[in-house]
């Protein structure tokens, strides 16, 4: 996973609620084995027309934010199926940051797994940050200091989790870590399971 | 005296493997049920880091997302549903995972398999890369959807580090009305909370209109927690759950059986246990229900009309249903019981299991699907839920009303395989998302019950199922 630290860009403003995971990735884009290339069927529905052409009225079409990597939502983004591909589309694209006013919990945490920082912050500081991406006008997420910086000068703050925020400064790989800190722990859980509920380890 | 705790703090605390810092955990995740649309990008990382699956009978795996429901015999056409399916298969071999391949009759639909074969179990912690494994909660699991890089990491380590979620309750007392089930009650639920009400939460089942359920029923319950924006429902087991259990292939065997009750039998919240939340719904007031947008909260009784957004007061709201009424095609006003279907869908992990066909097949016996129904089709939850429902004849009933008659698995509830609704088509579907593109790009959907979707497929507009036998009755 890459380390996230400090980024500047001009967010791209797409303020509705609930936005799934089918609408972020739809389920024609699920059949591939590799978390490559899904950045195409990023909001596949929206972007593209019924004769598949781009839509040019949609906010993703649009070449003043095709280089974003902040994406401005609203309440429960990323709702429903669990489908990974949604963080995958979303990196792909480049989008490493989404601010919304809340957060699904299984994307908030597939997004933290592929080092997407996910900032939920009030609804009125969501809407002025839509309008800076609508003004062209450019964001600075500092991790470190877990602020929202604007180009006049006004800083927002967030709360994250101490875990997600150290494995995200440092890039961290999950799996390592625990395996590196928790084996042994792992092991006498299992020993102690085997004698409370034996019919969970028959082979 | 320990403070008063909730089944889920109970179940937390009994997997926790080492504290983290801020209200976090390792858990120790006891089952893990594969599939092949979010395994293949896990199985892959893991053998490029020459990292072993801890404990390969700890997990079940089967192909149920993408797979064809007819003429499966000659494989699967579509080449990248192809591929995803080998890959299972080889990523399974080489890891020693238990398998249901495609011909197996205990293949199905991961929520549905999983309870069948006992593989469920009270108490444990269950998870499989797909949100609707909440339906595993019924048996007072701890079950909840991952994505991929969880799916690794339970693969590598058989633990999880989550952050502990808050207490819900939603109680539902009192005696559902006849022709009132399960999944009108989770819709109403939903409908009340809103699809992130339980965002944050584990949502406990409660009361005596749940304890009254079938196991068959509870899981529809707990597999729409999901909806609510809850990972995890949870209904505390009980004599229902244990004879449910007694004698499927993983159950705890006779010797151990007794030891597994004794346990089992601590699963509930203390009297006292303190929820962050409370709701409280009462059963008779209950009616059948219809979503009329799209997300599982637009829903109202099948009585009601298609609402006028002008009267939402909530401007997100307002106009989250101007756009779904634009994209249902749907006039502020119509009664919903007018409104007209041309597809009808029964399956899903929310309603696929032999009760959700027996319900239908009740509705349909002796009657037709109305000629203005293009396609009905009625796809089971498993090899099993389909033997047992041939036994009992219901294929027959539902071959002769006209409905196609499938083979298990995922099928129009997502429709990543070829079973989808065409663009601009209705459908009265049984399963548990009514999104935008959900069961085909440009398609509508209306969530409803088995015997409701059974009644719109014979009168072909969505009927009220109370009455419905004594108007149309024989
Ligand atoms: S039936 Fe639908 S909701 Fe259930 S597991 Fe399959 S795709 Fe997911």
């Amino acid at each position: 996973m890459n380390a996230f630290r400090r980024l500047q860009s001009i967010p791209t403003p797409f303020c509705h609620d609930n936005i799934d995971t089918d609408a972020i990735i739809p389920a024609a884009y699920l059949k591939t084995v590799s978390r490559e290339g899904l950045g195409e069927g990023l909001f596949a529905n929206l972007r593209y027309r019924d004769d598949k052409t781009p839509d040019p009225q949609c906010v993703f079409n649009e070449p003043r934010f095709e280089s974003s990597r902040i994406l401005i939502s609203g309440d429960n983004f990323g709702c429903g199926s669990s489908r990974e591909h949604a963080a995958w589309a979303l990196v792909d694209r480049g989008y490493i940051c989404v601010i919304a006013e809340s957060f699904a919990d299984i994307f908030a945490s597939n997004a933290f797994k592929n080092g997407i920082l996910t900032i939920a912050l009030p609804k009125d500081q969501v809407t002025r940050l839509a309008a800076e991406g609508e003004a062209g006008r450019s964001l600075v997420v500092d991790l470190q200091e877990m602020t929202v910086g604007l180009e006049d000068g006004t800083v927002f703050t967030f709360d994250l989790d101490d875990f997600r925020r150290t494995c995200l400064l440092n890039g961290l790989d999950e799996v390592g870590l625990t395996i590196k800190h928790h084996a042994k722990a792992i092991s006498a859980f299992e020993e102690r399971q085997k004698l409370e509920q034996p019919w969970l380890y028959r082979q | 005296m320990p403070s008063p705790r909730t089944l889920y703090d109970k179940i937390w605390h009994n997997h926790l493997v080492s504290d983290a810092e801020s209200g976090s955990g390792l858990i120790y995740i006891d089952r893990h049920l594969v599939h092949e649309v979010t395994s293949p990008q896990a199985f892959e990382k893991l053998a490029n880091q020459g990292i072993p699956v801890r404990r390969p009978e700890a997990a079940l795996a089967v192909a149920d997302h993408n797979i064809p429901t007819v003429g499966r015999a000659e494989g699967i056409t579509d080449e990248l549903a192809r591929l995803q399916v080998d890959m299972l298969r080889r990523n399974v071999m080489r890891t020693n995972i238990p398998y249901y391949d495609v011909d197996d009759v205990r293949q199905g639909i991961v929520h549905v398999i999983g309870p069948e074969q006992g593989f469920t179990q009270p108490g444990l912690t269950i998870v499989c890369g797909d949100s609707h494994t909440s339906t595993h909660g019924a048996f007072g699991a701890l079950a909840f959807g991952i994505g991929t890089s969880e799916v690794e990491h339970v693969l590598a380590t058989q633990t999880l580090t989550l952050k502990k979620a808050k207490n819900m309750r939603v109680t539902v007392s009192g005696t559902l009305p006849l022709g009132v089930t399960a999944k009108d009650m989770a819709l109403a639920i939903i409908g009340e909370i809103g699809t992130n009400g339980g965002t944050g939460h584990v949502i406990e089942f409660a009361g005596e209109a749940v304890e009254a359920l079938s196991m068959e029923a509870r899981m529809t319950l707990c597999n729409m927690a999901i909806e609510a924006g809850a990972r995890s429902g949870l209904i505390a087991p009980d004599e229902t759950t244990f004879r449910y259990l007694q004698g499927r292939p993983f159950s705890p065997k006779a010797g151990q059986w007794e030891q597994a009750i004794t346990l089992w039998s601590q699963l509930s919240s203390d009297p006292e246990a303190k929820f962050d939340r409370e709701v409280h719904l009462e059963a008779s007031q209950i009616a059948p229900q219809v979503t009329w947008g799209t997300n599982p909260e637009q829903v109202l009784a099948i009585t009601g009309h298609v609402p006028d957004p002008a009267t939402i007061a909530d401007k997100g709201k307002r106009e989250a249903a101007e756009r779904a009424l634009a994209y249902m095609d749907l006039t502020p006003g119509m009664p919903l019981s007018e409104i007209a279907v041309s597809h009808v869908f029964i399956g899903s992990c929310t309603n696929s299991r032999i009760e959700d066909l027996r319900a239908a097949a009740d509705v349909l016996r002796g009657r037709k699907v109305a000629d203005s129904v293009t396609q009905a089709m009625v796809v089971p939850g498993s090899g099993l839920v389909k033997m047992m429902a041939e036994d009992e004849g219901l294929d027959r009933v539902f071959l002769d009303a006209g409905f196609e008659w499938r083979d298990p698995g995922c099928s129009m509830c997502l429709a990543m395989n070829p079973d989808k609704v065409p663009p601009g088509a209705r459908c009265a579907s049984t399963s548990n998302r009514n999104f935008v593109g959900r069961q085909g790009p440009g398609s509508r959907t209306h969530l409803l019950s088995p015997a409701m979707a059974a009644a719109a497929a014979v009168t072909g507009h969505l009927t009220d199922i109370r009455g419905f036998s004594a108007v149309e009755g024989e």
